[in-house]
């Protein structure tokens, strides 16, 4: 994938991981998991010892029984003695080799599973915006959390058992063929049914579970949204309507659930019927053998002990087949997300680096439209010099935040390019681009911490007083102080503990402390107070002086500052000049646009 | 319930206790599994018989004569097939019974702890962070009723060993007792298991909830990230709690590790201990060799139940802990109290008066001191404060979406907290600061359930000047929006926020700077259609806001900083009485002149 790829690449969906097959999914899970291989071998070794221990045991107590106590000359002390010492052996081997077993799985497994939680968090971040978008956060959320413990759940409990049942398995069908052919053709003859099934079945279960892993997201989203939208409806009264929907959501998934456990209770007790049709078979055919071979009834019964060693992993088999259905689809869902393709492709080391200063924007011919959209922004084709403070302005809806999220390269242009210095975004460096572009963007976020801590995104490790001082730079300072606790205000959740206009003021001061080169700010103060907003206009034109800034504001007094005015109307470029110069274009988008403005403001 | 002092420890009765919930709210489908658990059990030692049967009847005959009857062939596999067919039956209504017994229970509980969120104020909301509720509604629950799984297997193998125990009374009494040490043996074992691993369940729990709340943070505020290129400090902070939450599991599962074959192998050593006793016993010539074997025999056959139930006790740490944390949200105590008083049903607008009210967040720093005002049916209040003034704040208690430490908020005379839930949003709108879409359809988010055509969804669209937008959207009124209304711009979710509440022809709409993301040409006109709108049905409008326009319409200014009303009057009024207010509106007005001329203008005091 080169960075330079010209076709349209905004708005990938997210990989649902549903195309990728059983076997598949387990090889990509090793590989993004390297942890799971590790000492795969002795952990194999250590299982085949548990279980063969589990056999030794009955078998030794049989042996004393029978030889030991029963025996023809009364009990046998020696004999018993000898029994009970391998029997106990027996135990505590079989219980060191079950404990190693599993305390090596637990480790490998959580290892392995911490890193792939981890990876496909930090691919999340690196898909483009509007891959993101396509998923519902309580869905992703759902991907890294709750598949990945159900996958833990499969590799601790289901993964090595399974093989170690079909090595049973096929133990006990080499027994079975030394004792007789025709009976152990027979015997898989009866369960050649559920064998030939278990595709079906496995076809079944694993649609059945991918719709239950779908509704696990489904539910998480539609828990979510009312818990994150608590204020609206309140305030509307909808608490019945919104918990109907949940109450839906509930209901499907437990009917997704339901329907994938018929399936798995379907054959598993197919499994049962064909161990009686084996019963059967072995006892009815042993018979007939008799007739025309050497079969004796001693024979017969030795089999029909061999077929319930063959039953029993068979059974146990089946059982974790299914339930791995569930675990598999987990497994596709997170490494679906690792599969989608992070197609702002990052250049990395080979990207090209900005230098420091001023930056020029150039548009050259851009064109966008939203994934299955109409065409949002139609040939924008201009230059900013660098240095310069440039305003968007225009309509709700007109383009104006597409554009800026052009110019950050939060998603690519579907026709021309973005060039900064002269350089194609997408050949610089992200690490450079973020370094020296920084978006406060409309929609303003804050992680639940301090406003220290927050502001910190901007600089990492910035100290208290480089924040004062660029809060005392910004002209916010007389806000900062006079918060009781300061710099070390909790925000709250989104930042919701503070006031909208108070949250803006954290965005700000967190992209200023970040010391860009460009300055993108969209709709950065719309909820400040005029006297505040003015202030920092004030202050970001002397801060500015050496950088670039655009800023995309209703509130025209930004704009009349500016050095130059871009008028954004229906995706085009319409105007564009000083403020001066625009106003007194007659019947233009932008005089239009301040007359209102001004009649706004100018009287009571 | 959930007091700190029991949150510590687990024991196995919480479990059976927590169990005990489930088996209580699905008695059927609990017992339908039960039955066949023990029918697949009965069904299994019936099996033997069979074989026995057959041998005894069929096969050695059958050697011994060197001919067999068909009809003795079709009883061998006639039999062989019936105890198939109805232990089959058994595992269908052993298992999917437990399925979906442990489904619905999750259910349940869901439903329960959603209600609660419904319920419970915002300022519990504004406590409990999404991620963490999300655990508490989604993995809290389901670790809480894992046990169901497990549990007809194991009652259906305490079946089994009861009908063991008894064959091994019925064969040597004192035999009998050292065989059932292995009982205790096992409480023991699992006794020290909950021991040891319930405070790591709690905590690896605790981490889930953590973890999530990590992830649902940072994919929410993915674009900030994004925009600071913080991606590999946010995979460090979430990396740091997955490692957290990876040791804690690593450590739980050496302790299951130890637990599990240790209970396995406790029926064989019961096993050694009555072979040893029984040889002594046999010698001396107390007991029989065949009872030795029998008690012996019996012993083996109980140790698979044993395991059984061992997965079931297994289970219990986890599930007292996902319950104990599903528990709290349910008994989570706050919930607003409402009376069963009624507004008048009129077109008239309504009468709001706040009296008095004082409200901190903090108690050391009171935030509204004493806010006093009348806003008469059908007019138009303006209020207006500097940043963090306490607007938003003043308009959620008038919306009761909190309430007042002390004062009154009465819309139409009445005390909000004396009506009956539901009236005020019936009567009263507020369109918030911020904007909130849900993901659903346009016409979805403006009706909100609410019984109202498409028709007037479109009159309200228009009011909103969304109706222009909204046509040129593929689906119309049908196009979905996305998470939050990701699809949109930011003016144009305000409009539909703005619609929403339009639509409900409200007799108290509030706007708490609900066009902010508007052009101000479009501003402009929404303000005149709402005028019209508002006197057409004499609704009353409370409006926070700074442009003057909007100020303008309003008959009567209230002015509010640092939590007071500091004047009240006309915009005129105020403007000639008040500098600070003149200052805070006026702003823009100081740079009609030169902004370079104006930079020495200061500012001071209309910011806290
Ligand atoms: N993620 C998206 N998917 C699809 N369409 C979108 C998306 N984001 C924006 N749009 C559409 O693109 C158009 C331009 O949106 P944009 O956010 O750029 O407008 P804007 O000029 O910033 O408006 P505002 O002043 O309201 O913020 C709008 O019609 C909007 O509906
Ligand atoms: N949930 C909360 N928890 C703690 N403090 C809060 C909370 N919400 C608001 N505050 C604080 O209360 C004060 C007033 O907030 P409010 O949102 O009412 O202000 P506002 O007047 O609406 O401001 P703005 O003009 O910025 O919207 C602020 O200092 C804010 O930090
Ligand atoms: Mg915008
Ligand atoms: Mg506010």
């Amino acid at each position: 994938m080169s960075a330079t790829t010209s076709e349209p690449t905004s708005g990938t969906k997210m990989d649902s991981g549903e195309e990728i097959g059983a076997l598949a999914t387990i090889r990509l899970g090793m590989l993004y998991s390297p942890e799971l291989r590790e000492g795969l071998g002795w952990t194999l070794v250590l299982a085949v010892i548990a279980s063969c221990g589990q056999i030794v045991v009955p078998i030794a107590v049989q042996q004393t029984l029978d030889k030991g106590l029963d025996g023809p000359g009364g009990p046998r002390f020696d004999y018993v003695a000898w029994m009970g010492v391998l029997a106990a052996f027996a135990i505590v081997v079989t219980s060191v080799a079950s404990y190693a077993m599993t305390s090596r799985l637990f480790t490998t497994s959580e290892h392995g599973l911490a890193t792939l939680r981890t990876k496909a968090f930090r691919h999340v971040h690196d898909l483009p915006l509007l891959t993101q978008n396509t998923e519902r956060r309580g869905a992703l959320v759902s991907r890294v959390t709750s598949d990945v413990d159900q996958v833990s759940q499969f590799l601790v409990f289901g993964g090595l058992i399974f093989i170690v049942s079909i090595g049973q398995m096929l133990v006990a069908t080499v027994l079975m063929l030394v004792y007789s052919w025709e009976l152990a053709a027979v015997v898989w003859l009866c369960f050649a049914p559920l064998f030939l099934s278990i595709r079906w079945f496995q076809k079944k279960l694993s649609a059945a579970y991918t719709v239950v892993r779908q509704q696990v997201g489904v539910l998480l989203g539609a828990i979510s949204e009312p818990v994150v939208g608590a204020a609206v409806v309140r305030t509307y009264g909808v608490e019945d309507r919104t918990q109907r929907r949940i109450d839906t959501a509930i209901q499907d998934w437990q009917d997704a659930y339901t329907h994938a456990q018929t399936y798995t209770v379907t054959s598993f007790s197919l499994g049962g019927l064909s161990a009686g049709l084996a019963n059967a078979g072995v006892i009815i055919v042993g018979i007939l053998l008799g007739f025309t071979s050497d079969m004796t009834p001693g024979r017969v019964l030795a089999f029909a002990f061999l077929v319930t060693l063959f039953v029993g992993p068979v059974q146990m088999g089946t059982q974790i087949l299914t339930d791995a259905q569930n675990a598999i689809a987990s497994w596709r869902r997170v490494l679906g997300i690792l599969e989608t393709p992070a197609d702002l492709v990052d250049p990395g080391a080979d990207g090209e680096t900005l230098p420091r200063g001023p930056i020029d924007v150039r548009f050259d011919h851009v064109g966008f439209a939203y994934p299955a959209g109409p065409p949002v922004l139609r040939d924008i084709d201009l230059t900013i010099e660098a240095g310069t403070r440039v305003a968007i302005v225009g309509e709700t809806g007109s383009g104006k935040s597409t554009f800026a999220k052009l110019l950050t390269r939060l998603m690519d242009p579907t026709e021309g390019s973005v060039l900064l210095d002269g350089i194609d975004v997408r050949r610089i460096d992200a690490r450079s681009l973020r370094r020296s572009v920084v978006l406060v963007p409309q929609e303003g976020f804050l992680f639940d911490d301090t406003i220290a801590a927050n502001v910190r995104y901007g600089r990492l490790g910035a100290s208290e007083d480089e924040i004062r001082a660029s809060a005392l730079e910004l002209g916010i300072d007389d806000w900062l102080s006079g918060l009781p606790r300061g710099l070390h205000t909790p925000v709250g959740q989104r930042g919701e503990s503070l006031s909208a206009g108070e949250r803006q003021l954290v965005a700000l001061l967190r992209a200023h402390l970040a010391d860009p080169d460009l300055l993108v700010l969209d709709e950065a103060t719309s909820a400040v107070d005029p006297a505040l907003e003015m202030q920092i206009g004030r202050a970001l034109e002397r801060l500015m002086q050496s950088r670039t800034s655009v800023t995309i504001a209703h509130r025209l007094s930004t704009a009349e500052s500016a050095d130059e005015v871009i008028v954004v109307d229906k995706g085009r470029v319409v105007q564009r000049g000083p403020h001066a110069e625009l106003v007194t274009q007659a019947g233009s988008v932008y005089s239009g646009l301040h007359a209102s403005w001004t009649a706004q403001h100018s009287h009571a | 319930m959930g007091k700190d002092a029991e949150l510590r420890g687990t024991t196995t009765l919480d479990g059976f206790r927590v169990l005990w919930v489930g088996v209580r709210r699905e008695p059927k489908v609990f017992t339908v599994a039960t039955l066949g658990a023990v029918l697949f059990g009965v069904l299994t030692v019936a099996d033997a018989w069979v074989l026995g049967w057959s041998t005894q009847h069929v096969l050695i005959p059958a050697f011994d004569n060197g001919e067999i009857g068909t009809d003795m062939l079709v009883w061998v596999f006639a039999l062989f097939m019936a105890v198939a067919i109805l232990r089959a039956a058994g595992i269908v209504a052993r298992r999917l019974g437990g399925g979906i017994m442990y489904y619905r229970m999750q259910s349940h509980t869901r439903r329960a702890v959603t209600r609660q969120y419904l319920a419970l104020p915002m300022e519990w909301h504004q406590r409990h962070p999404t991620g963490q509720l999300l655990s508490n509604a989604y993995s809290d629950v389901e670790a809480a009723w894992s046990p169901i799984m497990p549990l007809p297997m194991a009652l259906g193998t305490v079946v089994m060993m009861a009908i063991a125990v008894v064959q091994m009374f019925l064969a040597d009494t004192v035999l009998a007792f050292v065989g059932l040490l292995v009982f205790p043996a096992v409480v023991a074992a699992n006794l020290l298991y909950q021991h040891y691993s319930s405070p790591l369940m709690t905590r690896a729990q605790g981490l889930r909830a953590e973890v999530s709340e990590i992830a649902h943070e940072s994919f929410d505020g993915a674009m900030v990230v994004k925009t600071l290129g913080r991606e590999t400090e946010e995979t460090d902070r979430f990396g740091a709690k997955a490692r957290e939450l990876r040791d804690v599991n690593i450590r739980a599962g050496r302790i299951r590790a130890v637990f599990d074959p240790a209970l396995a192998s406790l029926p064989g050593l019961g096993v050694l201990v009555v072979l040893a006793v029984g040889v002594a016993r046999v010698t001396s010539g107390a007991t029989e060799a065949g009872d030795v074997v029998t008690v012996a025999y019996l012993l083996t056959i109980v140790s698979f139940p044993i395991r059984a139930i061992g997965w079931l006790l297994g289970e219990f740490p986890r599930s007292v802990v996902g319950y104990r944390r599903a528990k709290a949200v349910l008994d989570a105590r706050g919930s607003m109290e409402w009376g069963d008083a009624e507004l008048p049903r009129t077109e008239q607008g309504a009468l709001l008066q706040l009296e008095d009210l004082h409200y901190s967040y903090d108690a050391d720093s009171p935030l509204l001191r004493g806010v006093d005002f009348d806003v008469r049916p059908g007019r138009t209040v303006a209020l207006v404060g500097p940043t963090a003034s306490g607007k938003s704040t003043l308009t959620s208690l008038m919306t009761r979406l909190v309430d007042p430490d002390s004062g009154t908020v009465r819309v139409d005379g009445r005390d909000v907290t004396e009506l009956r839930k539901g009236q005020l949003s019936e009567s009263v709108s507020l369109v918030p600061q911020t904007a909130f879409m849900f993901d659903d359809t346009v016409r979805d988010n403006v009706t909100l359930g609410a019984d109202v055509t498409d028709d007037e969804v479109w009159a309200a669209l228009r009011t909103a000047q969304a109706d222009g937008f909204v046509a040129a959207l593929p689906g119309g009124l049908d196009s979905l929006l996305g998470e939050r209304g990701t699809s949109l711009s930011g003016g144009q979710r305000q409009r539909l926020s703005l619609a929403r509440a339009l639509v409900r022809r409200p007799r108290l709409l509030i706007l708490d700077d609900a066009t902010s993301a508007v052009d101000p040409e479009v501003e402009a006109r929404i303000l005149a259609s709402l005028r019209d709108d508002v006197d057409g049905s004499a609704a009353s409008l409370v409006v926070v806001a700074y442009r003057k326009a909007t100020i303008s319409l309003a008959d009567e200014v209230v002015h509010l900083d640092e939590g007071r009303v500091v004047g009240r009057g006309t915009h005129a009024e105020l403007l000639a009485s008040s500098p600070a207010y003149a200052q805070l509106v006026n702003a823009y007005e100081v740079d009609g002149t030169p902004l370079a001329s104006s930079t020495g203008v200061d500012a001071e005091g209309t910011t806290r």
